[in-house]
């Protein structure tokens, strides 16, 4: 295990007020407590959309937001790309959820044809389409994550570049939802995501995985309720699913 | 005959004990009459309620205000607010008055015109069941299209809220300043899209200048300034978004329809109970609780400020149904960290979804499904039980009789 850290971890919340709509506090809260619970100091940086987003970061968290905001959003990302890339390359995470998730890559293509140009720190491409996807999302991850849960509300329709990873494929739900059952993207120290709920108090081994990439190995947390409760979503997402499914299959078949 | 029909299926919901009747009832005069609404609203002046929040408690405020004014009222106080519920409201009418309607944000543009409305009265607007509403942005841009279609039209709106302001200035407005506690959905000009500037309880655009309005109407704590009058408003209920919603009450009540402010103002202040809002619910132990609907981060903002200044104890009663909202990501907007050092639990459908925000918040609490036990579990002479809307609903339709 490493040595313990000197410094605090540095939780950016990119943005709250315009990258905040879906609890997307939430994922700041969870990655500074379960910091502290291990007695790893931990402080929480919001950064306004006043200012130029730091390289200092060790975290940049982007949530999601409502059209207007969004835009504004990806303006003033694209001003702080570099400090961004400088950050990453120090070895920082980036963890992007709904509309932040749609920004990290090269470009929203909107429904009137508009295009929303992102940071492109990862290879993706989003379109608006038809309908929106709402709902309850279970997705199978690569070990050690495994399967995850969330809620997604969006109408993006998202394709991942060629040989880019996708975080996981789709058990229920619609997560990309162009056509190749993937829903969002892993890369070296970066995560992008449609599940909100938010994303990591619903995933505590998620929450562990980013933030081991940031302080090496981790030792396990005493609650069990946090684990409790990922068991419960993903239990009655995936039958909630299930059921949809047969429904469904029987409505098809007349 | 529509309307006929549509009464005898109320009494059947009733009768069968599967609702209050309003909604179905309507639902079979919509059905068998489009116009049935136009119909039913002739010979009553209309005023419309509209918010995301306090709409309830707003429309049934004015009403208590118009009748100490001596005005025949009509109004939806069991908040069904579709046009399945406004319909039946109508017909129950006993004559020509006043009808005082609570409306859903995103049906007010559809009934204006059938409706025939003479006064919009908006409260105020911010993010509630995103799964199904959709942007506020798109709600406030909604009521602004009737507001320019009918410059002429009367508007009572709070003039603190930016959504609020965007949407009623095209037409005859009477504002009033209110405050506003949650300004996470208004960080963006509705006007231009630029970031907006607050300072205080004000507002500003850098960009286009759209702002902040200096207002002869405003509440100054308890107290309604009116132009040149200051009226008291002692109220029974709690909270200061009651307050914000007696102001809004008191002033159309004065502005439009005539009725003497201090007359207004005594009978907003005896109104107890609204609906099952801030009713009381018997313990079983000799207590008793107190039950608020909070089902949103700008109502939940409102009602951590006025728990935390009390010694008491508090359940979280939390669904995620289609009228709940069936995704309860809010909780993570709302700054529970507020509660530590109070005893809470978490309870409802989805207690575990508030016991993981509450342990992250590192408030103690207890997790317990059914929220009237949870009530009990707790300790103290004041329990309150904040409670989602189908939860409420339930409580309601067990003791909304017995307080």
């Amino acid at each position: 295990m490493k040595a313990p850290r000197e410094s605090a971890v540095r939780v950016g919340f990119v943005y709250p007020e315009l990258l905040g709509t879906y609890g997307d506090r939430g994922n700041a809260v969870v990655l500074m407590q379960r910091c502290r619970w291990r007695g790893i100091p931990a402080q929480l940086v919001e950064v306004s959309p006043r200012d130029t987003i730091p390289e200092s970061l060790d975290f940049y968290l982007f949530g999601g937001g409502e059209d207007d905001p969004m835009a504004m959003a990806a303006e003033g990302m694209r001003r702080s790309r570099a400090a961004i890339e400088r950050g990453r390359a120090g070895g920082a995470v980036v963890l992007a959820v709904c509309g932040g998730f749609q920004l990290i890559g090269d470009r929203y293509i909107a429904a009137d044809g508009e295009e929303l140009e992102g940071i492109g720190i990862v290879d993706l491409v989003t379109r608006a389409g038809s309908p929106r996807l709402i709902g309850e999302i279970i997705i199978d991850a690569h070990a050690p994550l495994g399967r995850l849960s969330g809620f997604e509300n969006h109408g993006g329709r998202t394709t991942l570049g060629p040989g880019v990873e996708p975080l996981g494929r789709v058990v229920t739900g619609g997560g990309n939802g162009d056509g190749s059952g993937t829903e969002g993207v892993i890369a070296e120290r970066l995560v992008g995501t449609y599940m909100h709920g938010p994303v990591l108090p619903r995933n505590p081994v998620l929450a562990d995985h980013l933030l081991s990439w940031v302080t090496g190995p981790l030792p396990p947390l005493a609650c069990e309720l946090e684990h409790t409760f990922h068991d419960t979503r993903v239990h009655e997402g995936t039958a909630t699913g299930a059921r949809r499914w047969w429904r469904d299959r029987m409505l098809a078949r007349g | 005959m529509a309307v006929v029909a549509g009464r005898a299926a109320g009494g059947l919901s009733r009768i069968t004990g599967r609702g209050a009747g309003a909604t179905i009832s309507g639902r079979v005069m919509n059905l068998l009459a489009p116009d049935a609404l136009r119909e039913l609203a002739q010979g009553q002046r209309v005023a419309l309620v509209s918010a995301t929040n306090g709409k309830t408690t707003t429309t049934r405020l004015l009403s208590a205000a118009l009748e100490a004014g001596e005005h025949v009222v009509t109004s939806n106080s069991t908040g069904a607010n579709l046009t399945s519920g406004i319909a039946p409201t109508l017909a129950r009418a006993p004559g020509p008055g006043v009808a005082v309607l609570e409306v859903d944000e995103r049906v007010l543009p559809r009934v204006v015109d059938p409706l025939g409305a003479e006064l919009l009265v908006f409260g105020n607007l911010s993010r509630d069941q995103l799964d199904r509403y959709g942007e506020v942005h798109a709600v406030g841009d909604s009521w602004r299209r009737v507001t320019e279609s009918h410059p002429d039209l009367a508007v009572v709106a709070n003039a603190s809220d930016p959504h609020v302001v965007w949407a009623a200035e095209p037409a005859n407005v009477t504002w009033v300043t209110l405050g506003l506690g949650w300004r996470n959905d208004a960080a963006t000009c509705p006007r231009c899209a630029a970031l907006l500037q607050w300072s205080d309880d004000r507002f500003d655009c850098p960009a286009c200048g759209f702002g902040q309005l200096d207002t002869p109407h405003r509440l100054d704590g308890d107290t309604l300034v009116l132009g040149s009058e200051r009226v008291a408003l002692d109220l029974a209920l709690p909270g200061r978004w009651n307050l914000a919603n007696a102001a809004l009450a008191v002033t159309a009540a004065t502005t439009h329809f005539g009725v003497d402010a201090r007359v207004a103002a005594k009978a907003v202040a005896s109104v107890r109970s609204v609906a099952g809002r801030y009713m009381r619910v018997p313990l079983g132990d000799g207590r008793e609780a107190r039950v608020l609907l909070a089902k949103n981060p700008a109502g939940w903002t409102e009602v951590l400020r006025f728990l935390a200044e009390r010694d008491t104890s508090v359940v979280i009663a939390v669904n995620a149904h289609i009228a709940d909202g069936k995704d309860p990501s809010w909780l993570w907007d709302v700054p529970y960290e507020l509660l530590q050092g109070k005893r809470t639990a978490a309870a409802g459908e989805r207690c575990l979804d508030v016991a993981v925000r509450l342990r992250y918040a590192e408030v103690d609490h207890l997790v317990e499904p059914d929220a009237l036990v949870a009530a009990r579990a707790l300790p103290g002479d004041e329990v309150h039980i904040v409670a989602s809307y189908t939860q409420f609903s339930a409580l309601f339709r067990r003791f909304g009789n017995e307080s």
